[in-house]
């Protein structure tokens, strides 16, 4: 049994809306699995089926073992799950928080005493440990919802849009943090909206969409379904642009090249960009255009989402926001 | 690399049983295992947000100073005139009912915010008794209003009212208002999971509350009243608690309010408390 999580054929339907539809997804012990996909996508719905608070319509699913409707409080005790509205109590300190979390997964008081300590170091809440939640960042309290859901040590994390909102320098940190995470062992089943998120931190992408599985595998392998890898040529002056373009569109692979005159900057699909770019580099030198920049840019995951999809992910979420209402 | 779940022995045991019902009847032994503990935990939760906000309390303080000024002052000489008794020593059991009904009737309000807000999802995710959530809010309220029968009293006494029944009969009337509150907060607490939204719950304080303690003794004797009411208000519960609490405070017959009394509470605990729990069990 390498599976942490096995999920065959799980449908869930609210009266002639359907969520997701007959999705199967499996995830190996150790690993995390990103699950990608717009907003309206069925990501929650999913997490909400395997952390034993929604019941499937059809289908099956086990997480560690445990049937996650035959066996549900068994699971409990070993699942941790961070929701993106970061269920922290306002009026609780952190260090409480923490504390009550221990105590309802049963923890003796002294060994939730000891882990509360240990979880507000290594989230950084010392200082913030005794204060009330209330006057919390979005950043600590994420990471409090974080550390509070870990109190028990539980083999299996869920962590549903643990990014959402947040700055930047927040999301780096809480990267950090999931990246330790796993390095000690602990399964993520982690659902983002972030591209970028699942690139970083998941070693498999299941991407959703409209309740389906529509692509699985690494990044890596996604990235090689878009197919194509970019050319990027940024030149000096602006009047150059065009005349860039036009010698650039002769390698594309599709006649077609993107212009961006703000930044001066002009880019192609290609199929094999290191060969392709010795030639282009070549062509502009005989047209006499000084280059500012140049780079071959492998396709990124919001590419790969508009080539399984034929829609940026940005419309999809709009589009799904539509159908909802 | 150890990927295996750790057993620590407060997890609960590793292998779960194979037949549903084996499953059914380990849910419902656990449940009672643990209901106590999860129970007493939520609990010191929802004391703990009085504490760290203390202004939620001032309608449960300056509530009974109000009514017992307003009433007494008031109404007390029009209703009181041409009696045989002390007003005050009337009014007084009504106020402690009405005041804690409205404290106890938070319990929605709260359970309706927890759903709202998005901490049920945690709970329930937790191996926690699941009636634990709804007996936590429950209990803190019970707990303010118990705490508040005192408060009331000792005002009352500063105003002029007085005990005639004795010393153990005083000594049981706070308990008997605990209890029926405790009882009342289920209600509250079956509103809450069925409405699932604060402003709504809130409402219902008025829609329930009110007419139940007005449509009652809680005020004024029941013969006052036009027939079709007196014989709604001679069914109402609340008109059975608050004769019970004033027979203990002032002295008479207590046996039947009692027993009557007794079925309410028992019927709003196990009747309204399991319908309750049951609704909170089947959220999703």
């Amino acid at each position: 049994m390498d599976n942490a999580i096995q999920v065959h054929q799980i449908s869930k339907s609210y009266g002639k809306v359907v969520a997701l539809e007959n999705v199967d997804l499996n995830v190996r012990r150790g690993s995390v699995m990103g699950l990608l996909g717009p907003n309206g996508a069925g990501k929650t719905t999913l997490v909400r089926i395997l952390t034993t608070l929604l019941r499937p319509s059809s289908g099956s699913a086990t997480v560690l073992g445990y049937d996650v409707v035959r066996h549900a409080r068994h699971l409990r005790s070993y699942i941790g799950l961070a929701g993106q509205s970061a269920a922290v109590d306002d009026l609780l300190t952190g260090r409480e928080n923490i504390h009550m979390a221990g105590r309802l997964y049963h923890m003796p008081k002294r060994q939730v005493q000891k882990r509360a300590n240990e979880l507000l170091e290594q989230f950084d809440l010392v200082d913030a440990a005794d204060r009330s939640v209330k006057g919390y960042s979005g950043g600590m309290r994420r990471r409090l919802d974080l550390a509070a859901s870990l109190v028990a040590e539980p083999p299996m994390i869920f962590l549903d849009e643990p990014t959402t909102g947040l700055d930047p320098r927040s999301r780096l940190e809480l990267w950090d943090v999931i990246r330790t995470l796993v390095s000690e062992g602990t399964t993520v089943l982690l659902t983002t909206q972030y591209l970028e998120e699942a690139d970083q931190l998941a070693h498999e992408i299941t991407v959703i969409d409209l309740g389906k599985v529509i692509a699985q595998g690494t990044a890596d392998e996604l990235k090689h379904q878009a197919g194509s890898e970019f050319i990027e040529i940024t030149v000096r002056d602006t009047e150059d642009t065009k005349r860039a373009a036009s010698v650039l569109s002769n390698y594309a692979e599709n006649n077609e090249c993107d212009i961006d005159e703000e930044n001066n900057k002009t880019s192609i699909m290609v199929k094999d960009g290191a060969s392709i770019m010795v030639q282009v580099v070549r062509s502009l030198d005989t047209e006499d255009i000084p280059v500012a920049n140049m780079a071959v840019r492998q396709p990124t995951l919001d590419d790969v989402f508009l080539a399984i999809t034929g829609r940026t992910a940005e419309a999809a979420a709009t589009e799904s926001e539509q159908d909802g209402n | 690399m150890n990927l295996q779940p750790t057993v620590n022995e407060w997890r609960d045991q590793p292998t779960p049983p194979t037949t549903p019902m084996r499953e059914a009847i380990g849910s419902l032994l656990y449940e009672f295992r643990w209901l106590a503990s999860d129970t007493a935990m939520m609990t010191w939760r929802n004391l703990m947000h009085y504490r760290r906000n203390p202004e939620t309390l001032a309608s449960t303080i300056a509530g009974p100073v109000m009514f017992l000024l307003l009433f007494n002052y008031v109404f007390g000489g029009a209703i009181g005139a041409g009696r045989d008794f002390n007003y005050i020593d009337y009014l007084v059991p009504g106020i402690l009912i009405q005041n804690n009904l409205f404290t106890v009737m938070n319990t929605g309000i709260g359970i309706a915010q927890d759903l709202q807000k998005g901490f049920v999802d945690r709970y329930r995710s937790l191996p926690m008794a699941r009636s634990a959530v709804l007996g936590g809010r429950v209990c803190a309220t019970t707990l303010v209003s118990f705490a508040s029968v005192y408060w009331t009293l000792a005002i009352a006494l500063i105003f002029g009212m007085r005990f005639h029944g004795g010393l153990v009969p005083a000594l049981i009337l706070p308990l008997v208002v605990a209890a029926f509150c405790f009882a009342f907060a289920w209600v509250s607490a079956l509103v809450g999971v069925s409405v699932r939204n604060a402003e709504t719950a809130s409402s219902s304080t008025f829609f329930v509350a009110i007419p139940l303690t007005f449509l009652s003794s809680t005020f004024v004797p029941i013969e006052t009243m036009p027939g079709w009411l007196q014989a709604f208000a001679e069914v109402n519960p609340i008109t059975h608690v608050v004769n019970l609490c004033r027979n203990l405070a002032q002295g008479g017959p207590l046996e039947s309010y009692a027993w009557v009394t007794a079925f309410w509470i028992a019927l709003m605990v196990i009747g309204i408390g399991s319908l309750a729990t049951w609704r909170y069990r089947r959220i999703s």
